[in-house]
């Protein structure tokens, strides 16, 4: 039984990704540190389903669908920004300013 | 020996995912990044979950970590100057991120005998295991039906609607990824 | 003939409706509108005398209440559209019908060349509907209908000729005035619906002995309130001052109105109420006091003006004030004597103004002179040109005045006589005596000024104008002579014992004053007291006619545009003592600096505009401009908000 280890590694793995999140400007990393976030939840299900039966590898089977699925249509969209702004810096992206 | 195992595990993700979120070069960040995913898929491993170990490796690490290096590797990025905000955002970090650390160790408490002798209500429990049947039933399937047949057949049955949903959302993907990515529409 | 009573209200009504439409399709369907006009008042009369003729021959102990429909059935209060029929009501009826009759019939002469004839014989038709919905209700708010309709047809009437200004504020200025005093009247419905529990005449004097206490505090508010609608309406003090503005009306308007039965309404109404006078001593004799002040005060107005309506119209209030000073004393029957024979002289003697003022307006027309017709100064020696009018105006004179053995006399003289006879116990309606015969010899003075001013001496006209004086049409002086009859022999209706009369009005009214006497029976004086007074109340009336003549008669006259301003008390006078100034400065002033300077500009402007409407405007948008700078478009403090947002719901789900 590694639940509480497992658990807090999850809790340092999610806080990190929160800090890259917020600390850098490069939308490409932002996303790397999304997926850090990603897999951290992953983490802390696969601990879970344990004592709760394969409902947490089901939930983490989706999980990782749909990160590879956000991760692909994401990084279109940098791209297309990319190709407008000839920059991913996230500072430079406020044409949504009111 | 398990233990042993874990601990070194985790401070290598532990260790890596702090580079990644460091690194001044996003090919460095995203390589750190991998070195995290694989620590992880080794602490799968030790938790019984080998199939999902498998699927990190060939799914997150294979597949998503290889398109975020062909994308920066696309965009030429180089040894751009450090993209760290400023100073009024690493305070608003660690203010942020402080809140939550705290709020989440605050999850340490839930040991599984606790989570046993609660969800039990039965105090002193020797075996936190025996609490939760769930597990007992998917440990066996994992047994007699192989370790893929565990999530198989839960997948295939239980939760047949939400995998043609994600099969459909990945439909979505593919083809909204190639939209957007194309040069000209 | 009495459950038909309701038709002397509808029948006006519709001569109004009938009329009205005329007005406004066929205004110059003269004939019409004279027929349907004066037709519905003679049928309403005719009506009036049959119910008379039924009530003669089996006189009721209790009123006949005759209903036609459920008005206000509200939970506790049920209000009837329901008439009334007594003796009271009758005589009311009969003057009003009668009197009105005579004067539509002037206002067929009158008014025939005015623009305006239809809607004038409307407006007529319909006062006189409400005025007998005032007399013939049965209720407390059937009664209101009518007060407040002949405010309504009052202000239509005075300004009937609405595209001079003055004429305009006339009109307003009386239905003001007269608002102000149904306030008092609503005050007293409330007070009596608190103590009765309804609003029924009947009912309410019947057991007001058992429900108020004689003396009290309830009663006297209520006595009080109610008078103050009488000041409203009939013009006593302090409400008088829209009577004589009310004089920029058409004449007949005047008579009829202003003199023989809108303003008449105030003494109706106390006599109808007299069980709630006779219980409240203090409101008692305020009545009689304002009166006897009222009376003397306009009679002394009228001394000094020139404008031969002004003078008339100041007669009638100081006369209501003698109906009042009657009312007031006790001697409810005596009142309403007074007002019937007043009906009769005083319509006379604006009917006869009327007359004057028409062959002066002729006069003046035909040279096109712009002179006043109406300013006595221009006026003299019409008695060789008018000869019909100016003897019938003699005999309103002198009925005036209190000789015998013409209308006034009887009734002034049962006033006075009773003021005196109160006195004995209260001594303070000696001094209400004191100030009515003083009234009467300067009612004397100053009618007998009239005439001198306007008949006897040399014309002051104008040489031109003098060829086109001439007498009325028939049409206009048949009215006068029914009138001028009724002036002389109106004193039969209520002769007194010591010249041998059976006092017929008083015997005929006694059901209705009955509830009173039983708290206070007045004892009026018999034998040689009684012929002291006589005697002093016809000497006052001789002094003041001869003195009345003698000094109008003695000093050449200057006509109007040559006269001199007059100087000292005579101005005085002629400026009505400055009431209307006072007015004007302590009370319009301040309301309309209230309503224009606070109300419209503080209120109106500043809060509700300013602060409410555009306040709530710029904060919505100085909200929305906070909201606007959370857009900034940058990612990074979104991801900040969107953190914290997270952080808090985590917050909520560990506990």
């Amino acid at each position: 039984m590694l639940l509480g280890p497992a658990l807090g590694l999850s809790a340092i793995l999610f806080s990190l990704g929160v800090a890259g999140v917020l600390l850098r400007r490069n939308a490409i990393v932002l996303f790397m540190c999304v997926e850090l976030m990603l897999n951290g939840v992953n983490l802390s299900f696969v601990a879970f389903s344990q004592l709760y039966g394969a409902s947490g590898y089901i939930m983490v089977f989706f999980v990782m669908t749909v990160a590879a699925a956000e991760a692909a249509v994401g990084l279109a969209i940098i791209l297309a920004i990319f190709r407008h702004k000839q920059s991913v810096d996230l500072q430079n992206i406020n044409l949504l300013r009111g | 020996m398990t233990n042993a195992v874990f601990w070194f595990f985790a401070v290598l993700a532990v260790a890596s995912a702090a580079l990644c979120i460091v690194q001044r070069n996003p090919v460095s960040a995203a390589l750190w990044l991998v070195s995290t995913m694989f620590s992880l898929a080794a602490i799968y491993v030790l938790l019984n979950a080998q199939f999902i170990a498998a699927i990190q490796v060939l799914v997150y690490a294979g597949a998503v970590m290889v398109l975020f290096l062909f994308v920066i590797m696309l965009l030429n990025l180089g040894h751009a100057s450090s993209d760290i905000r400023g100073p009024s955002a690493i305070a608003a970090t660690l203010v942020i991120v402080g809140l939550l650390l705290v709020e989440l160790v605050g999850l340490w408490r839930y040991s599984p005998g606790r989570v046993a002798a609660e969800v039990a209500q039965a105090p002193g429990l020797r075996d936190p295991a025996a609490a939760f049947a769930a597990g007992m039933i998917a440990r066996q399937d994992a047994v007699t039906h192989g370790v893929v047949g565990g999530i198989a057949a839960p997948l295939f049955q239980i939760y047949l609607v939400p995998f043609e949903i994600t099969s459909i959302l990945l439909l979505a993907a593919i083809i909204g990824a190639v939209v957007l990515a194309k040069r000209k529409v | 003939m009495t459950n038909l009573v309701w038709l002397t209200v509808a029948l006006p009504l519709a001569g109004f409706l009938v009329n009205g439409t005329l007005a406004l399709r066929r205004p110059q369907a003269k004939s019409l509108v004279s027929a349907v006009g004066v037709g519905v008042l003679l049928a309403a009369f005719a009506v009036a005398l049959g119910i008379f003729v039924e009530l003669w021959r089996n006189p009721p102990h209790a009123p006949i209440i005759v209903t036609l429909w459920s008005w206000l059935p509200v939970e506790r209060l049920q209000v009837d559209l329901a008439f009334q029929v007594d003796q009271l009501s009758t005589v009311m009826l009969l003057v009003v019908t009668g009197v009105g009759s005579l004067i539509h019939l002037f206002s067929v002469g009158y008014m025939g060349e005015d623009p305006g004839y239809a809607r004038y014989f409307a407006y007529l038709n319909l006062f006189i509907a409400f005025m007998l919905l005032l007399v013939l209700g049965s209720s407390f708010p059937v009664m209101f209908i009518g007060w407040e309709g002949v405010g309504l047809c009052s202000y239509l009437l005075i300004g009937f000729w609405f595209s001079e200004k003055a004429n305009a504020d006339a009109g307003l200025k009386a239905f003001i005035m007269n608002r102000i005093g149904d306030f008092g009247f609503l005050m007293a419905m409330f007070f009596i619906w608190r103590a009765f529990g309804n609003l029924n005449l009947v009912d309410v004097t019947s057991r007001a002995p058992q429900v108020l206490q004689p003396g009290g505090a309830i009663v006297t508010a209520i006595t009080l309130f109610l008078f103050l609608g009488c000041t409203g309406k009939s013009a006593q003090i302090p409400l008088y001052t829209w009577l004589p503005d009310a004089m920029a009306g058409p004449t007949p308007v005047s008579a009829l109105i202003h003199a023989a039965t809108m303003v008449t309404a105030g003494v109706y109404l106390v006599a109808r109420t007299n069980v709630l006078f006779a219980m409240a001593p203090v409101s008692s004799s305020v009545v009689a006091g304002i009166g006897a002040l009222t009376a003397l005060f306009a009679a002394t107005i009228g001394l000094r003006q020139y404008d031969i309506k002004r003078v008339l119209a100041y007669s009638t209030v100081s006369q209501l004030g003698y109906m009042f000073l009657g009312v007031g004393t006790g001697a409810y029957v005596s009142g309403i004597f007074h007002l019937v024979t007043h009906a009769f002289f005083k319509a006379l003697l604006f009917l006869g103004s009327g007359s004057v003022i028409y062959a002066m307006h002729h006069a003046y027309h035909a040279t096109h002179s712009h002179e006043d017709a109406q300013d006595m100064r221009n006026m003299g020696g019409l008695k060789q040109y008018l000869p019909a009018t100016f003897w019938l105006m003699l005999i309103a004179t002198l009925a005036i005045s209190g000789i015998p053995p013409f209308a006034g006399f009887f009734s002034k003289d049962e006033i006075l006589a009773a003021a005196f006879a109160r006195g004995r116990e209260q001594p303070l309606y000696y001094a209400y005596y004191a100030m009515g015969i003083l009234a009467a010899l300067l009612t004397a003075f100053y009618m007998a000024r009239l005439i001198a001013m306007t008949f006897l001496g040399s014309n002051r006209t104008g040489e031109k104008e003098r060829a086109h004086l001439h007498e009325a049409p028939a049409v206009m002086t048949g009215p006068l002579v029914v009138l001028g009859v009724l002036s002389l022999a109106g004193g039969v209706l209520n002769l007194p014992a010591f010249v041998g009369g059976g006092a017929a009005l008083e015997r005929w009214l006694d059901p209705v004053v009955s509830p009173a006497e039983r708290f206070f029976k007045l004892e009026m004086p018999h034998g040689q007291a009684e012929l002291f007074l006589v005697g002093a109340a016809v000497a006052i009336g001789l002094l003041g006619l001869l003195a009345g003549f003698r000094s109008t008669l003695a000093r050449p006259i200057p006509p109007a545009r040559q006269a001199a301003a007059d100087t000292g008390l005579a101005r005085l006078l002629y400026r009505k003592y400055y009431v209307d100034e006072l007015y004007d400065a302590l009370i319009v002033r301040p309301i309309v600096w209230l309503s224009r300077i606070v109300l419209w500009k503080g209120v109106d402007q500043g809060v509700v505009d300013g602060a409410a409407v555009n306040g709530s405007a710029r904060l919505s948008q100085g909200l929305g401009w906070l909201g606007s700078r959370l857009q900034t478009g940058q990612v990074g403090v979104y991801v900040v908000l969107f953190l914290v947002g997270a952080l808090w719901v985590l917050s909520a789900v560990v506990r």
